[in-house]
């Protein structure tokens, strides 16, 4: 491995290379003191190196003969991994549908529409079926709602939270004649109260935000969903660099993705629309550019199809393209009125 | 108030904050600081791999400094169920601001809420100044009568704020408050319009839009001495046009205005109402993604109805950024109020006349609309009846504008053409044979 592709400084880098230690074999076999008085640098910092070292490495896995590389996982392990996080569903059957059982946990997915469609809907609908208890389908979790446009409305999500508890309570009757001992304790305001909001005023609030959701979320394991509504305003307004722009969108994508697998958590990113001349006619795309259309794993667009809400799956590494209708009502998202299914029994 | 006003200004210094104030350790801060890198922003607007470059120190020291910062400036959070119990305890009807429509109060929860945009847009003459004319009576009352007992701060761009209007409105809406004179006094004395005409510190040659920027600085320092409970934009395309001519605002003064407007109600948690112009849709604008094929006939038809529609002016970015839009508009002769955009509303439309008491729903019971059509803007059969104050108003900004805007609107039918001449003998009766009896009862005041 060459000394160049270290996560070390620059000046101890280019010490290394001026000592003439160009890879990592060269100085792996040595002791720290011996490589300080090479270096003439501090023995703390030799060690630094050396650890720094071996760890990149362990990653590379270039050390032949192993029979598993250290960091990686069988696809089968995945597989099964994957079957034991349920999905969170979105109330709408046909949705669930097209998403394969619901949103997915461990992922990254990004949601868009023109404004009105039902982007805020469909998060504050989220942020409530997170919490659907695991007798009845759900994951029991909390959500973490990131306002970035002061559209969360709180009367919206007890309306919707309370409607949820109908339909729980409803469903529950039906299927659990003979276990009378699991009523239904849920009020609207516990599942208000699960709901972690922070307003954000500016794009430094959003970065900072997203790096100490990390030490947030370890303090508050049950964090099943993050919603970031919408990731696209502070971005939108006069940022005069779009190289920055583009770098900050990158880190920030590459943050959630990790802060999803590491903590097994779905992300939910909202997104505005632009309109883009592409092919010499005008078309409706969504914002932040190309280059923020590959940081996101799924990626779903809102629209209207005649007087129908639509939802159409444009990128995901697992689920086909498909249009599904959905509306919403009172209650919150639900099936479409037009087509009148059985209501899936949880 | 003034804890909230604590509190944004805290925020605001969490994100300039001095690297050198946030309790890192001695040596890694003295390094921020010799590759200056001083504020919060600075050292957030660099990924860690280029902070490492730039401040030559290792991966995991970079990784602590940054999670460090990131806890200082990130902002606090709240459960949602004690954000509504906060509201509901010190809030007038829990963030509401109720306009007296009974329909329009029972969709929109309340009224007009707190602390969020809320848009008027409609043709020119629908109605929109009325609606705001009434608001701001409504937010001077007395609680008892169901107002918000505040002061109520209205821009007015297009100069067409009526002070006639607003006494024969509040005459005719609240007899036992209006009919006694200091009452009368009282009431309008808390509504404060800023007219740009009226900033008598700045020369003829300097262009409006540096004028208003100002004064909506100034704005902010008024909202916390003042007790004002309600700002009103009229209208927000002219505050952005200013003097250029064609169409499109430049996409950096929208966006700093946006910025500034929606932080002001958010921290000050009062109604901003903001009106909006419209333009004819032209032929580019579809509203389609790529993936959704259009067959050829569907193309002529959507192109013969696109040319007869109406849209918003400042563009998509500005739809994304108001939360509530309501949609004023003339079909068949008939005016409607649509709740276009709302969180927490269904896409209802009510019908409308503009009566001496302001403005009247015919039925409380709104009329559903699926589909798009809830942001589709009409001007059909719109004839439009002026009252003598409204006229009177008018007139000054009218031949520029509104002639130009009629023939854009392709309007010229016959309607069109008997409202336009009318105006015209108004125009010339109003400036060559008017008296000075007509100038009484003028309320523009200075901001402070």
């Amino acid at each position: 491995m060459e000394v160049g592709r270290l996560p070390i400084s620059a000046s101890q880098r280019s010490k290394l290379i001026a000592a003439g230690y160009t890879t990592l074999s060269s100085f792996s076999s040595l002791s720290p003191s011996h490589l300080a008085r090479d270096l003439k640098i501090s023995d703390n910092e030799a060690a630094e190196i050396m650890r720094v070292a071996s760890h990149s490495h362990r990653l590379d896995g270039s050390a032949g003969g192993c029979g598993t590389v250290n960091g990686a996982q069988t696809a089968w392990d995945m597989l099964h991994e994957e079957e034991m996080f349920p999905r969170i569903t979105t109330s709408c059957e046909d949705l669930d549908n097209i998403l394969g059982g619901g949103i997915n946990c461990k992922e990254v997915t990004e949601i868009g529409g023109v404004p009105g469609i039902g982007k805020t809907q469909l998060g504050i609908q989220l942020a409530i079926n997170v919490q659907i208890p695991v007798d009845y389908g759900g994951l029991g979790g909390k959500a973490i709602y990131i306002d970035t446009e002061g559209s969360f409305m709180v009367e919206r999500a007890l309306q919707i939270a309370e409607a949820c508890i109908e339909d729980m309570s409803e469903c529950g009757g039906l299927l659990r004649k003979d276990f009378q001992a699991c009523q239904l304790k849920m009020h609207p305001n516990n599942i208000l109260e699960n709901i972690f909001y922070f307003r954000v005023c500016s794009y430094t609030e959003q970065i900072a935000l997203i790096n100490y959701l990390d030490k947030f979320i370890s303090e508050h394991k049950d964090v099943k969903i993050v919603i970031v509504d919408s990731v696209t305003f502070h971005f939108r307004q006069d940022f005069d660099d779009m190289a920055l722009r583009t770098r900050l969108l990158s880190g920030m994508a590459l943050k959630l993705m990790k802060l999803a697998k590491d903590f097994s958590l779905a992300v939910v990113l909202l997104n505005q629309v632009t309109t883009k001349y592409i092919d010499g006619s005008f078309q409706l795309t969504l914002a932040l550019g190309d280059s923020w259309s590959h940081s996101c794993t799924n990626r779903v667009i809102l629209y209207w199809n005649g007087n129908e809400r639509y939802a159409y799956i444009d990128k995901s590494p697992s689920l086909r393209s498909a249009s599904a209708p959905y509306s919403v009502t009172s209650k919150g998202i639900r099936n479409s009125a037009s087509n009148c299914k059985r209501i899936k029994m949880m | 108030m003034w804890r909230e006003s604590k509190c944004e200004r805290e925020r605001e210094k969490m994100a300039n904050k001095q690297i050198s104030q946030m309790g890192l350790p001695k040596s890694i801060a003295n390094v921020f600081a010799a590759r200056n890198v001083f504020t919060a922003k600075d050292a957030l607007s660099l990924t860690e791999f280029e902070l490492m470059e730039l401040l030559d120190v290792g991966l995991a020291q970079v990784t602590s400094a940054v999670a460090h910062i990131s806890e200082i400036v990130c902002p606090p959070y709240q459960t949602a169920l004690s954000l509504m119990e906060l509201r509901v305890q010190n809030e007038h009807l829990a963030g509401h601001l109720p306009t007296h429509m009974k329909g329009l109060d029972e969709a929109l929860c309340g009224g007009i809420p707190f602390g969020v945009l809320t848009e008027l847009v409609g043709p020119a003459g629908i109605g929109k100044t009325q609606f705001c004319l009434k608001l701001s009576l409504l937010a001077s009352l007395p609680a008892i009568y169901g107002g918000l007992d505040g002061h109520v701060m209205y821009i007015d761009v297009e100069s067409k704020f009526s002070s006639r209007r607003l006494i024969e409105i509040g005459v005719k809406s609240f007899p036992e408050i209006f009919q006694r004179k200091e009452m009368a006094q009282e009431m309008a004395g808390r509504i404060h319009v800023l007219q740009p005409a009226s900033l008598s510190e700045f020369t003829e040659s300097e262009p409006s839009v540096i004028k208003i920027v100002t004064s909506l600085q100034q704005i902010k320092v008024s909202l916390l001495q003042n007790q004002v409970k309600l700002l009103v934009i009229d209208s927000m395309a002219a505050l952005v046009t200013g003097e250029f001519e064609h169409g499109a605002p430049r996409q950096n003064t929208l966006g700093w205005h946006v910025s500034f407007i929606k932080s002001l109600a958010e921290f000050s948690r009062i109604p901003v109402v903001v009106t909006n112009q419209v333009r004819s849709q032209s032929r580019d604008e579809t509203c389609h993604y790529f993936f959704q094929v259009q067959s050829w006939n569907e193309t002529i038809e959507d192109r013969t109805r696109h040319d007869s529609h109406l849209v918003a002016a400042l563009g998509i970015n500005w739809a994304h950024a108001v939360t509530i839009r309501l949609v004023l508009e003339a079909k068949s002769g008939q005016r409607f109020i649509k709740v276009a955009k709302s969180p927490i509303s269904p896409p209802l439309a009510f019908p409308f006349n503009i009566t001496s008491s302001g403005i009247l729903l015919l039925s409380d019971d709104g009329i559903e609309l699926t589909g798009p059509d809830i942001n589709a803007i009409h001007c059909q059969g719109l004839s439009l009846r002026f009252c003598w104050g409204n006229l009177q108003k008018n007139i000054k900004w009218m031949p520029k504008t509104t002639i130009g805007h009629y023939l854009k609107c392709g309007a010229l039918n016959a309607d069109g053409i008997h409202h336009l001449v009318f105006l015209l003998i108004a125009f010339w009766w109003n400036n060559f044979i008017r008296t000075d009896k007509l100038k009484s009862f003028n309320f523009t005041d200075h901001a402070m």
